[in-house]
Formats: structure tokens, sequence, C-alpha cells
């Protein structure tokens, strides 16, 4: 996988959240909240956007990783973490 | 020879418009196939037909709006004893439907206003339920498309007979037309279809809630019953199980609760059921309703079929077709009228309980509120553990305190170990 700048990956991320949840409002999220709550995220939608995530940056989060995708800064750090790694 | 109804797919409609025949005179119709698309105020419904033999004549046409009840179709049955048959309704008893052979006048079909049947019979042993039964498409048949995807493919002078359907038995669905139109590199880009209603739409499933919901408030006398319970055992058998799992084959919590409540309706049959004409009467196997919120408002709560007989990755799959059938506005009638009690979570949003509504005539509703990290005592020690609260809104004309409290005790075991949940 080339090398992703953070913005690029802030965007597939949001790519990912509104393919799940079209009318979601990213940009007014507030910072160090938690995305899923304020997006009405359930859990099968969450399945969905890690399944998306996957297959377009390949990275498979383990279930036991989940604690760390709170915030969507935390999702972005995540996966920029695991990419890079 | 039987007539092929209106049925009735919510305790408050009276009508429904005919959008689409799937079927024409000379077909042959399985047991448990999608025949027609209905537009209700729950959204667009596959219609299902619950009996096996041939089509003999349309009676309604398309667009026509058809009373509960009238005859949409006569089909020629071939299977006079067909399970589903066993109606229970007197009222909609027109003849011997029990008899050994009389002369297939069954009225199993029927399904009067005041007296939606649940229609959905056991299936017989784990494969799916006869819903999605439906044959493939066969060469010379007619094309198996959603009006919402005809309509579009039409939009596009697009012919959907050279697109692959992904659809329930190869059917062309909205999804397969947006993706027909598109180079396959936007593909991944372009966000799924979740067919956005229009504000018609919105309207009339709102006034379906608030008719259900008021007669609820108006007619059952609810009880309330809750539970803290730890699901740390449990949060570790989810995790063990999707451990080693790529993301598209987890499970979600959700499947853990509904095989609970499965479970702890077998041992409490009392809450599984419908309050009708001043009596309890039970429902026919296990399949509670799944209450799923669509985005841009609204509900939906269909049957998740058979919920105590199925094994977790079916259960998931059966869960995951559920909720994306839910959104695309392609539920099927027996999703309907099949669930004699809804389970309702509302976690994922954050709440921490429910004290819910009973959706009539179903006589109980589960609630869930959040997972989250709570003190808890075990072993004389103040832990942190991840809780959740349990909730149990029942009719009391049906059931008293005690055997709600049975059910709930019998609910919170299972979650707390799940090693009862699916036991080898």
């Amino acid at each position: 996988m080339a090398h992703l700048s953070r913005d690029t990956l802030r965007e597939t991320v949001v790519d990912c959240i509104l393919a799940v949840a079209p009318e979601a409002d990213v940009d007014s999220l507030p910072p160090g909240r938690p995305w899923r709550e304020a997006l009405e995220i359930d859990s099968f939608d969450f399945l969905n956007i890690l399944v998306d995530l996957e297959k377009r940056l390949g990275v498979s989060v383990p279930e036991s990783d989940y604690h760390e995708l709170a915030t969507l800064d935390g999702l972005i750090d995540y996966l920029e973490r695991r990419l890079t790694a | 020879m039987s007539e092929f109804r209106m049925p009735s797919l919510g305790a408050d409609m009276e009508s429904g418009t005919l959008v689409e025949w799937n079927i024409q005179p000379g077909d042959r119709v399985e047991r448990g196939q999608i025949v027609c698309v209905v537009e209700t105020q729950k959204g667009a419904i596959d219609v299902e037909v619950w009996e096996t033999g041939t089509v003999e004549r349309l009676v309604a046409e398309e667009g026509q709006k058809v009373p509960v009840g009238e005859v949409l179709a006569v089909i020629l049955g071939e299977d006079k004893k067909a399970e589903g048959e066993k109606a229970e309704d007197k009222k909609a008893q027109g003849e011997t439907a029990e008899g050994e052979k009389a002369q297939g006048e069954a009225a199993g079909q029927e399904a009067p206003a005041e007296h939606p049947t649940p229609e959905a019979p056991r299936a017989p042993d784990l494969s799916p339920p006869p819903t999605t039964a439906a044959p493939d498409v066969a060469a010379g048949e007619r094309l198996r498309i959603s009006p919402a995807a005809r309509k579009r493919a039409a939009e596009l002078d697009l012919d959907p007979a050279g697109v692959r359907g992904s659809g329930v038995g190869g059917s062309i669905t909205l999804e397969d037309i947006e993706r027909a139109t598109r180079p396959a590199a936007e593909e991944q880009a372009a966000p799924s279809s979740r067919v956005v209603s229009t504000s018609d739409t919105h309207a009339a499933m709102r006034q379906a809630i608030a008719a259900a919901m008021a007669r609820s408030k108006r007619e059952i006398p609810h009880y309330y019953l809750g539970n803290t319970l730890c699901v740390e055992p449990a949060m570790a058998w989810l995790e063990a199980h999707n451990a080693e799992r790529p993301v598209a084959e987890r499970l979600i919590f959700p499947v853990l609760q509904l095989r609970a409540v499965a479970l702890a309706l077998e041992a409490v049959p009392e809450l599984n059921g419908w309050y009708r004409d001043d009596a309890f009467q039970p429902a026919e196997g296990v399949h509670p309703g799944v209450a799923i919120a669509l985005r841009g408002g609204g509900l939906v709560a269909p049957a998740l079929h058979d919920a105590d007989r199925l094994a977790p990755d079916a259960m998931m799959a059966a869960l995951r077709d559920l909720l994306t059938r839910a959104r695309q506005d392609r539920l099927r009638s027996s999703e309907l009228t099949a669930a004699g009690l809804t389970v309702t979570n509302l976690g994922d949003l954050g709440v921490e309980s429910v004290q819910g509504v009973i959706y009539p005539p179903q006589v109980a509703l589960v609630g869930f509120g959040r997972i989250a990290e709570r003190p808890w005592v075990r072993d004389g020690q103040v832990v942190a553990a991840r809780c959740l609260h349990a909730s149990l809104a029942a009719d009391h004309r049906v059931t008293d305190g005690a055997l709600g409290a049975r059910f709930l005790t019998r609910l919170t075991d299972l979650l707390t170990e799940p090693e009862r949940l699916w036991p080898t």
C-alpha cells in the first residue's frame, strides 16, 4: 500500500461512513467525541464500515482494537499507524 | 382453487397499493414465493404466497389500491394440505381448510383487517425459511426486478435484462442498476444505495407508527421490569469467536441478544404471541421482531425467522439480510406478521435503558441499552465491568410480573453465561 497522506486517509474514512450513512454530517462532528453515537452508527453499520475500510486500505481491524476507534481522530490515527507499520 | 388476498401487514393497515405483479396467469408458484409488491405505510413490501399451485388469473391490476382481505389473484392449488394453510382465524376459515381434501377451497390465505393472521410457518429444519425459497429466474420467465430498479433503468434508458441481479432469487435491485451505469473503478467509491424515501412515505409511516403506538398505550396495560447484567463473559465469548475471522464474517452483539431472547421465549412462551379477541394467541415458532430505525426517520420491526434454531453464523447472516433489506425497503410480508414479540436495541445510540411500548397485537417488548463499563461487585470486590441493562415491557392482560420476571431472569442467565446460548 502506497503511503497515504492523513488527508487522503480521512477522506477514505469519511467515504466509508457516508456509504453507510449518506446523511451523516461528518464535518460538524465535535472533535474528541465518540463518532458512532453522534452519527447513529449501530454495530451493524460499524461492521460494514470496517469491511469497507479493509477493502480499500487492506487494514483488518481485530475486535480487540475496537476501543481505539472511538473517536474519528482515533480511528484515523489507528489506520495511519497500521499502514506505516 | 384458492383466492390470494391482500394480506394485513400490520394492525392498522386498511389497504395497500399493488405496485407490481411478479407472476402471470399460467405461472407455477411455490409456497413462500414472492408474487407481488405492495406499497403500504411501511414502504414497499414483497408479498409471498402460501400455496403451491398455478396462477389461474390476476384479479387486481398494477397501480390499484386494494382493501385488506380483497382478492388479488386466483390460484389453482396443488397441495391442499400445505402447512401454512392451518388457518387459525375462524372468521377467515371459509371452508374446511384443515379437512382432508376439501376441493382446494382452503381459506388459509385470508387475513381480514382486524385479525392479521401471522402466516409464517415454522420451517421444518435449519434451512432458510420458505420466504427465501423463491426459485431463481429460469430462461423465459419474467425478469425479476424491483420496482425502484425498473423505474431507474427506464430513466437511464438501460435494458435491465443485461444486468446481473444481486437481490433475493437473483432479482435486480436498484443498486444493481446504479452499479451497471458506473465504470468499474468508481464502484467502490460510490455510496451504497439506501433508497431514500419520499416525504410522503415518511408521513405515511409516521402515521402508521402513531396509530399503532396510540392503540398500544390506550389498550395495553403495560408493566415494566428491568435488570442490569454484566456482559464480560458474553463479550469474551464474542471476541473469541471473532478473533480469527475477517471483519465480514464476524458476529455482532445483537446476535447474542436475539438468541438469548429466543431461548428465554421458549421457556416462557406466554410472552410470544398476540392478544386478539380478548384472548392470548401463542405464536407458532420463535420469530422475534427486530426494531430497525431507518435513516431519515421511521421504524420497522421485521421478524427474524426461527431465531431459536439458527447457529451463530446462520443467525448473523439472517440478521444481516434482514437489516439490509429493511434499509432498502425490501421487506417481505411474512416478516411483518410473524413476530410475537419485538426486541429493540437503543444502546448504539448511547442510552442506558429502554422502557418500551409494545407493538400491538404483540404482548411484550424487550429493550436493551448500551454496553458500558460500570462498577460491578465480583467476589466481594468492586471492579470495572462492561454491563448492560435489559428491560421487559409486557401486557398485564396476558401475563403477570412473576412470569415476566421468570423471562427476564432466564434472559439474564443466558447473556451472563454465553456458553448456554449454543450448547454443544
